[in-house]
């Protein structure tokens, strides 16, 4: 069974990818990255990543929402974070990454954001 | 009684999940709780992770030996490579401000973070070990 599904959603100008599962070194990883390329290949460049479904996150995958943000940011876009776990906000806290990401526990908050 | 669980591992990233499914059992099995388990769960994917891409450098001729104890007071981990060693102070800070955006360089302070005590040494016959410690 894959460790993370990575599903896409549009709302507007906004997309959506909304992650259940993991996000750790291997699998996890690589399956953010690619499916950062992927809407970036698209012209896509306002993104949330919608974390509520994420059970589980280490160093290598909070890495992989810092590179996510800074390829993001490379192609003049905006990435937000929706719906920290409690456990993803410690390592988000810890890391000193709550002070990088804008971070929503609202859908509609953070897609008002982007105007 | 201690009780105790060695394991020795392939240098492949596949053994980081292994590892932390291991430590699992082997904590619930000893009656810790839920937050405990998550954070040697952690501790033990840094460490594991760290050694087998950091130390042994995914060297197929080369394992990963992790023990696990119960020693009473709390679970106590030590995870071992046989690379080159390195020095733990020579890691940059990832929580200053010009490392915020690194990719990597998260493991050690959440090990350090999760743990009650983590240490290093280089033990005889080369490569470096990780002893940690979380209390019950």
């Amino acid at each position: 069974m894959a460790d993370i599904t990575i599903t896409e959603r549009q709302a507007g100008d906004v997309t959506i990818l909304d992650l259940d599962g993991k996000v750790t070194i291997g699998e996890g990883s690589v399956a953010l990255r690619g499916a950062i390329r992927r809407v970036l290949g698209e012209g896509k460049t306002k993104l949330i990543l919608n974390l509520g479904h994420v059970g589980y996150i280490d160093s290598s995958g909070i890495g992989e929402l810092v590179s996510s943000f800074t390829a993001v940011s490379k192609e003049g876009g905006t990435l937000k974070l929706l719906n920290l776990t409690e456990k993803i906000q410690d390592l988000l806290a810890i890391t000193k990454l709550l002070t990088v990401f804008d971070v929503f526990e609202n859908e509609a908050e953070a897609l008002a954001s982007f105007n | 009684m201690s009780e105790t669980k060695e394991l020795k591992l392939p240098s492949k990233i596949e053994s980081v999940d292994e590892a932390a499914a291991q430590a699992e059992e082997f904590a619930r099995s000893i009656g810790l709780a839920d937050d405990m388990i998550f954070a040697i769960d952690l501790a033990v994917r840094e460490s594991v992770a760290n050694a087998v891409k950091h130390g042994n450098k995914f060297d197929a001729t080369k394992n990963v030996e992790v023990v696990m104890a119960d020693t009473g007071t709390g679970f106590e981990l030590s995870v071992r490579d046989f690379g080159t060693g390195f020095s733990v102070d020579q890691i940059p800070d990832p929580t200053d401000r010009e490392n915020l955006l690194k990719a990597s360089g998260r493991g050690i302070l959440f090990m350090r973070s999760f743990m009650d005590e983590v240490n290093w040494a280089h033990p005889e016959g080369g490569g470096l070990i990780v002893k940690m410690l979380k209390k019950r």
